[in-house]
C-alpha cells in the first residue's frame, strides 16, 4: 500500500478498503455460528449457561459433551445406516445415472426421443407427497432402508449433468471400439466412463451429499430407530425436550445444563468431516455448477 | 395405394431393425426407464385420488369419487379458514426471499470480482462456501439453539440493547425473518459461484476498450460487468418465481411449532400435516395438486414475461 501512497493513487484504494471490510464482515458471519458451536462443545456447562454477550472461547474447558458424544449408541448407530445408504445408493446412482446419460448421447437410436421427453416431463410434474408416498409404501418398501435408496436412485439433473460431459467426446472414440468388435459396455466402462472422470467425480459427489443430508424420507418411512441415518437421528435430538437426548445425559447431576454443550457436540462431530474435506473437493463441485449452467 | 399398404409393414420393419441394431442400449435404459415409471409414473397417476374419497382397504383406484363432481377436496380447502393463511405465509416467504436471498449472490460476486486485494478475495469465497456443506438438520438445530432465551441471538441483542426474550422461535413475527436470514447464510456463497463463473468469461479487452475511453471503475461494473451476468440473474430469477408456491416442508418442519403456524405453516407444511399426521390422504393430495397447478402456470408465465423483456428464457 506505501507504493501508492507515494504514487499519489490512494484514493482509488478507498472502495478496495471498504469493500475488503464489507467481504470481511460477510466472512465473520459465515464463519462465526459454526466456531460458535465449536466453543460451546468444548465449553463447562454450568458456566456456559451463566455466560452472556459474544463468545469468543469456550466458557471454562471440558470435553464431557463429546464423551457423552462419542459414547452414544444412537451416534453410531447413525452413522453406520448413512454409510450403508450411502454405499448402496451410491452404487445404484453410478450405474443408472451413467447408463442413461450414455443412453442419451448415442445417435440412430428410435426410442431416444420418447425416453427423453419421458424423463423431461417428470422435471416437471411429479405426485407430491401423499401419492409417492402411497406408492413407495404400497411397493412395500415402508419400514425398509430400501424407502431412502430406491425413490432416490437417479436425479434427472445428475444425468443431464453427465450428459454434457459425455457428449464432449468424440465419436470416433466409440466407432474405433465397436470397429475392434466391442460393444456398448465397452465403450461406456473403458472410454466414457475414464474420459468423464470430472463428471463422474462430481456426480459422486452431488449425490454422496444429497444422501448424508437426507432426513425426510426416513422420518416418513422408518419406523425402528435403529434404522435411522444420521441425520434423522440429530433431527430427534435437535427437538424439544428430546427423550433421546435425556436418556444419554439423565445419569449427570446437571443433566439440564448439559443439553446444549451435547448437541453442539454432536453438530461438530457429525459436520466436522465433511467441512474438513470440502476445500479439497471445492474444484470438483464447482466444476459441476459450471457445466450445469453452461447446460441451462 | 400400394405406398399405405406398404408403410405399416415397413413401420414394423424399421422397428425390428432398430431393436437387433440398438438391443444392448435398450438393456441399458431399461432400468433406467423402470425408476422412471414406478417412482415418477405410478405416484403421478396417484393423484387420482385428489379428486375421490381414498380408503386405504379399498385401494387408489376402487375408492368412491368425492362429492361435488369429484372437486369435494378442492371446495373443503378453498372454503377452509387457514386457506387464506397458508396461502399467504407461503407467498410471502417466496417474496423475501426474492427481494432478499435472490440479491445477495449477485452483490457478493460482483464484490468479490471487484476487490482488487486478492487474498481476501480467495479466503472469503472459500468460507462462504462452507455454510453449504452443512446439512440442513444441523443448520436448523444451531438456529434452534441461537434462538433459546440463552443463546447467541439474545446474547448479541443485548449488547444492541433490545430486550431479551423467551425464545424467538416462540415469536410469529420473527419467523420469516429467520427463515431468509438463515437461507442467505447458507446459499448466498455457494449461489455466487455460477454469477463469478458468468463474469470470468468476460473478454478483457472490452475492459481495456472501456479504459481508453475514460470509463471509470464504476462505469465498467454498470456496463460491461452487470450487463455480462444479466442474463444469468434473469434465468435464475424465472427459476426462483417459477418456485413461488414451493416453499419446501423441510426447513419449515426442522425449524416450527405451534406457537408460530400463524406465520410459519404453509402450503407444503400444511398438506404434510394433512396427509401424513391426520391421514386425510384425499385432501392432503388436492392441496399439493392445487399447489402444483398455480406452480405451473407461474413457470409458464414467468417464461413468457421474460422472453419478451429480453432474448432469455427457459424453453
Amino acid at each position: 500500500m506505501n507504493k501508492y501512497l507515494k504514487n499519489k493513487k490512494w484514493v482509488s484504494w478507498i472502495p478496495d478498503v471498504i469493500m475488503a471490510a464489507i467481504l470481511l464482515g460477510i466472512g465473520i458471519i459465515m464463519v462465526y455460528p459454526v466456531l460458535y458451536e465449536v466453543f460451546v462443545s468444548f465449553s463447562d456447562s454450568v458456566q456456559f449457561v451463566r455466560q452472556r454477550g459474544i463468545m469468543v472461547r469456550p466458557a471454562g474447558f471440558s470435553t464431557l459433551a463429546y464423551e457423552i458424544v462419542l459414547n452414544a449408541k444412537p451416534i453410531w448407530t447413525g452413522f453406520r445406516n448413512t454409510i450403508l445408504v450411502e454405499v448402496i445408493g451410491l452404487v445404484f446412482n453410478l450405474t443408472l445415472t451413467s447408463f442413461g446419460a450414455y443412453f442419451l448421447t448415442r445417435k440412430n437410436v428410435l426410442w431416444k426421443k420418447p425416453v427423453n421427453i419421458l424423463i423431461i416431463i417428470t422435471m416437471y410434474f411429479s405426485g407430491g407427497l401423499i401419492p409417492t408416498y402411497l406408492t413407495v409404501t404400497g411397493y412395500g418398501l415402508g419400514n425398509s432402508i430400501w424407502a431412502l435408496i430406491l425413490p432416490a436412485a437417479m436425479s434427472t439433473y445428475n444425468m443431464i449433468l453427465l450428459r454434457s460431459y459425455f457428449s464432449t467426446i468424440p465419436d470416433s472414440l466409440a466407432e474405433s471400439v465397436m470397429m475392434d468388435g466391442g460393444g456398448h459396455f465397452t465403450i461406456l466402462f473403458k472410454i466414457f466412463i475414464p474420459l468423464a472422470k470430472p463428471g463422474m467425480m462430481v456426480m459422486l459427489l452431488y449425490y454422496a451429499v444429497s444422501h448424508w443430508n437426507s432426513w425426510f424420507s426416513a422420518f416418513i418411512y422408518l419406523r425402528d430407530v435403529d434404522k435411522a441415518p444420521l441425520q434423522l437421528v440429530l433431527k430427534n435430538m435437535f427437538a424439544e425436550e428430546s427423550t433421546e437426548l435425556l436418556k444419554l445425559i439423565n445419569k449427570f447431576d446437571n443433566f439440564d445444563s448439559l443439553q446444549e454443550t451435547v448437541r453442539a457436540a454432536m453438530m461438530v462431530v457429525s459436520t466436522l468431516p465433511i467441512v474438513c474435506l470440502y476445500p479439497f473437493l471445492q474444484k470438483y463441485f464447482e466444476g459441476g455448477i459450471m457445466i450445469g449452467s453452461l447446460k441451462e | 395405394m400400394k405406398e399405405k399398404n406398404l408403410q405399416p409393414k415397413n413401420r414394423k420393419y424399421i422397428l425390428a431393425k432398430d431393436f437387433r441394431r440398438n438391443k444392448v442400449l435398450y438393456l441399458m435404459v431399461l432400468p433406467v426407464v423402470a425408476f422412471y415409471i414406478l417412482f415418477s409414473y405410478v405416484p403421478m397417476s396417484g393423484i387420482i385420488i385428489a379428486f375421490k374419497d381414498y380408503k386405504p382397504m379399498l385401494g387408489m383406484w376402487k375408492s368412491p369419487w368425492a362429492d361435488s363432481w369429484g372437486f369435494g377436496n378442492f371446495l373443503e380447502f378453498f372454503s377452509n379458514p387457514f386457506f387464506g393463511r397458508i396461502l399467504k405465509n407461503t407467498l410471502l416467504i417466496s417474496l423475501y426471499s426474492i427481494i432478499f436471498s435472490f440479491p445477495a449472490p449477485v452483490m457478493l460476486a460482483l464484490l468479490l470480482n471487484e476487490v482488487r486485494l486478492k487474498k481476501c478475495r480467495r479466503v472469503v469465497q472459500t468460507v462462504s462456501y462452507m455454510p453449504h456443506f452443512i446439512s440442513l438438520v444441523v443448520v436448523c438445530g444451531m438456529v434452534r439453539q441461537f434462538c433459546l432465551s440463552d443463546g447467541l441471538f439474545n446474547n448479541l441483542f443485548q449488547l444492541l440493547g433490545v430486550d431479551s426474550v423467551n425464545s424467538w422461535l416462540q415469536i410469529p413475527g420473527a419467523f420469516r425473518t429467520i427463515y431468509v436470514g438463515t437461507d442467505i447464510w447458507q446459499s448466498m456463497g455457494w449461489n455466487s459461484i455460477i454469477y463469478l463463473a458468468a463474469i470470468a468469461g468476460v473478454d478483457h479487452q472490452l475492459y481495456e476498450a472501456a479504459e481508453i475511453d475514460g470509463a471509470g471503475r464504476w462505469k465498467k461494473l454498470l456496463h460491461i460487468t452487470f450487463p455480462t451476468i444479466r442474463p444469468t440473474i434473469i434465468l435464475l430469477l424465472i427459476m426462483q418465481v417459477g418456485k413461488t408456491m414451493n416453499v419446501g416442508y423441510e426447513k419449515i418442519l426442522l425449524l416450527y411449532n405451534s406457537t408460530i403456524y400463524e406465520t410459519a405453516d404453509v402450503i407444503s407444511t400444511y398438506t404434510y400435516r394433512k396427509g401424513l399426521l391426520d391421514f386425510d390422504y384425499s385432501y392432503s393430495t388436492a392441496v399439493n395438486l392445487f399447489n402444483s397447478v398455480i406452480n405451473f402456470a407461474l413457470v409458464i408465465i414467468a417464461n413468457k414475461i421474460s422472453s419478451k423483456v429480453s432474448e432469455t428464457s427457459l424453453f
